[in-house]
């Protein structure tokens, strides 16, 4: 049973798993809610590759698999090429009439951290995208590279602490803003953009759904809380979605064929940024009194993106 | 159907040409390229054969080499057909991915225009890209000339898909000289040709969704070498099915391929082992030498680079008295590679010939008949004194004050 079907939760914790249970993720990782939402939003066959980083680790080591579909692992920056070669050879033995299922329906989707999205595969990505490929693209950010131990990534946002830009005796951690990937895939030429969290799941799968169902490459930034680096504890890895997307430090929202933005979830009681903040230890030198000053930032920043997205919206562009 | 195209008994192609036809004929399902100097007219030759409707895959002209390889593996693991060609910079940006092609064991066939890699930028003919894909796992084959790349082009299909070898293949040609040449070229017919190559057989492939498998698992200190050592296995059984795809390849074109060439060995007391289009150069000078001044040259040229083919190597090699070992690579700090893989496979004769190295031709230095003359001499003279009479190695062609290293234990 696809999720297409699915109305509540209880419905959901029973419907199809592709994606075994059975996987060496940290117990609360956000990764393996993201990838069993993914793969139980449709029917169709995936062909799914997955770059290095924690999800590969984790649910591919020989003889055992987590993957009970096509499911392929190259190295850290070239999964959106892997899949980009795959769907290239689809189109080519579909039209010589060599497929064993020729009319299974089949959907390509590639998996990256954003160690490997906003970074190192950041060419690859684009590459792929701006080809036009069939394809899904979904970045699971958990804001650092994860697997390696907690550094930095140009998903970082300001002020974490990560383990090659740690908080200090003078410094506040990273200093730099996080790049916006969404921004950037819209304009790359993605045909469909989108920002989601597990914690909004029923959001998260229409953003799937649309993603899957449309032509050419999609591109799908997910927050996923990690436990481990976020420095929370594994049973609140949803309270803490809840917090992220609550104060807007990741608004939900879509761009439809690079202009036409729409915000996809309105907080009824928007929150300040600093409880979502206070709730992990990578940000707990923040409430350093010498600090305050990145606090502040850090909620400006927030204000600041939400106005420009409620002000794109609005005008349509 | 991609439309076929009606060829000439002989067509004058340049090697590069003679690598895109060889690849039109295979019908490959999906092509992912970059270009660089000098194997680009390959990925053009390709393009336009694409755009003239003589093509029915995929074609993919990605963003660098790296990916190129990349959605080569993806391509291949979804079941078909695959090649690419590169050469040098291009080849070193691939390294990573040439690593993970051979250790997933996907059937790949990469042309390669040789070229020395930077720095200094140079786009001439070299071996520096050949060597440095020595240890990824790859059936290497070598082709000193554009009807030999033609040829192996179609062997190499053959031999990278065999499902007992499963391994990707490069062929290697000399950048320039071979690649830019135009030379007369016997071509099969389409027919022949792709009945040769025959119709791609799937193993494990993405695209079975009645079978998922799983692609590019981790392996750590309990699997990974067992992993490897299969991967070397499967290297090592390519031998005997590149002579049976050689074989049956001489019958359907006449022409004899071989692991390892050899040239006027029967009765040679000096002998020449040498890559690519300077084997033809070396056996020029054998026969002129032997004409001229009476000396008893011949010229190995491994066809085979890998596996290593030690074993058709030493059987060329061990009746002479003198080897001289050709490497058109730097070598960095060590004997030339062509130097320790001749040395350890005479050692294990009774007679040891001498084997001294010959660094030349780096960065599309020319080597001219009197260069080869002038070894082969050297190479007499080793043999008539039975001991080497230089330094070990020696480059050649050089400006300048002449440049030797590694001594014997005399001191030479
Ligand atoms: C070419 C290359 N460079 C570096 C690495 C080491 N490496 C493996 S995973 C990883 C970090 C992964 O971070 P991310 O993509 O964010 O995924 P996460 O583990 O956080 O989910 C790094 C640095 C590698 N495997 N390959
Ligand atoms: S370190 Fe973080 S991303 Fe990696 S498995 Fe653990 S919780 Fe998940
Ligand atoms: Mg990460």
């Amino acid at each position: 049973m696809a999720i297409t079907s699915v109305k509540n939760l209880k419905e959901f914790s029973t419907s199809n798993d592709r994606f075994e249970g059975a996987h060496l993720l940290c117990p609360g990782c956000a990764h393996s809610m993201i990838v069993r939402e993914l793969m139980n939003c449709t029917d169709d066959n995936l062909v799914i590759s997955t770059n290095t980083g924690c999800l590969e680790v984790s649910t591919a080591v020989y003889p055992y698999t987590s993957w009970d579909t096509s499911w392929i692992h190259i190295g850290f920056e070239n999964a959106a090429t892997a899949a980009a070669g795959a769907e290239a050879m689809y189109k080519a033995r579909k039209r010589k009439g060599t497929l064993k299922n020729p009319d299974a329906p089949v959907k390509f989707v590639a998996f990256g951290g954003d160690g490997s999205t906003y970074d190192i595969g950041f060419q690859w990505l684009s590459g792929a995208v701006e080809r036009g490929h069939n394809f899904t693209y979904i970045c699971l950010d958990n804001e650092n590279y994860a697997n390696t131990g907690g550094q930095r990534s140009s998903a970082t946002p300001i002020g974490a602490s990560t383990t090659t830009a740690p908080a200090g005796r003078v410094s506040y951690g990273e200093k730099r803003n996080k790049k916006d990937m969404l921004a950037i895939m819209a304009a790359n030429g993605a045909s469909y953009v989108a920002q989601v969290a597990p914690n909004k799941w029923k959001n998260m799968a229409q953003a799937f759904q649309k993603a899957l169902s449309t032509d050419g490459p999609c591109y799908i930034n997910a927050m996923s809380a990690c436990t481990t680096e976020w420095k929370f504890d594994p049973k609140d890895t949803i309270n803490i979605s809840d917090l992220a997307t609550d104060s807007l430090a990741f608004p939900l929202y879509e761009i439809i064929n690079g202009t036409e933005l729409n915000i996809t979830y309105r907080p009824k009681n928007v929150l300040p940024v600093k409880d979502y903040l206070a709730a992990q230890g990578r940000f707990k030198h923040l409430f350093k009194p010498e600090n305050a000053h990145v606090l502040e930032e850090w909620q400006k920043r927030v204000d600041e993106k939400w106005e420009y997205l409620q002000r794109r919206e609005e005008a349509r562009v | 159907m991609a439309e076929k195209i009606d060829l000439q008994e002989i067509e004058v192609w340049d090697g590069n040409y003679a690598a895109a036809q060889a690849m039109r004929q295979a019908q490959i399902d999906v092509v992912a390229a970059y270009p660089i100097t000098p194997s680009t007219p390959i990925v053009e030759g390709y393009a336009n054969f694409m755009a003239d409707g003589y093509i029915d895959g995929e074609f993919v002209m990605v963003e660098s080499e790296h990916a190129a390889m990349s959605g080569c593996v993806g391509a291949a693991a979804a079941g078909g057909r695959v090649a690419t060609a590169t050469s040098s910079q291009g080849f070193a940006l691939m390294v990573e991915v040439l690593y993970q092609a051979s250790g997933m064991r996907l059937p790949i066939v990469l042309n390669v225009a040789n070229r020395a890699l930077a720095a200094p930028l140079n786009v001439r003919g070299d071996h520096s890209d050949m060597y440095l894909g020595r240890d990824s796992g790859w059936v290497q084959i070598d082709a000193f000339n554009a009807q030999e790349v033609y040829d192996m082009n179609l062997c190499a299909f053959r031999v990278g898909e065999h499902h007992d070898i499963r391994l990707p293949v490069m062929v290697h040609q000399d950048g320039f000289v071979t690649s830019h040449t135009a030379q007369n070229v016997r071509p099969l017919s389409d027919d022949d040709a792709y009945k040769f190559i025959g119709e791609y057989k799937p193993m494990d492939e993405l695209l079975d969704f009645s079978r998922p498998v799983t692609h590019g698992a981790q392996t750590e200190e309990d699997w990974h070498f067992e992993h490897k050592a299969r991967q070397h296995k499967a290297l090592m059984d390519a031998r005997p099915v590149i002579e049976s795809v050689f074989a049956e390849f001489e019958k359907v074109s006449g022409r004899k391929y071989k692991r390892v060439e050899s040239y006027m060995i029967e009765d040679a007391e000096v002998i020449i082992v040498a890559l690519g289009s300077t084997v033809e150069s070396a056996r020029l000078a054998a026969q002129q030498l032997r004409d001229e001044e009476g000396i008893k040259a011949g010229v190995v040229g491994p066809r085979v680079i890998r596996p290593f083919p030690f074993d058709a190597i030493r059987d060329a090699l061990e009746n002479c008295k003198a080897i001289g070992a050709m490497d058109r690579s730097c070598p960095g700090g060590a004997l030339g590679m062509l130097f320790n893989e001749v040395s350890a496979a005479v050692y294990t004769t009774a007679k040891r010939p001498l084997v001294t190295n010959y660094i030349y031709g780096l960065g599309g230095r020319d080597l001219a008949i009197v260069d080869i003359k002038a070894i082969f001499r050297e190479l007499k003279a080793n043999a008539d004194a039975g001991k080497i009479t230089t330094q070990i190695q020696q480059f050649i062609g050089l400006r300048g004050p002449k440049l030797a290293f590694f001594e014997t234990r005399e001191g030479k």
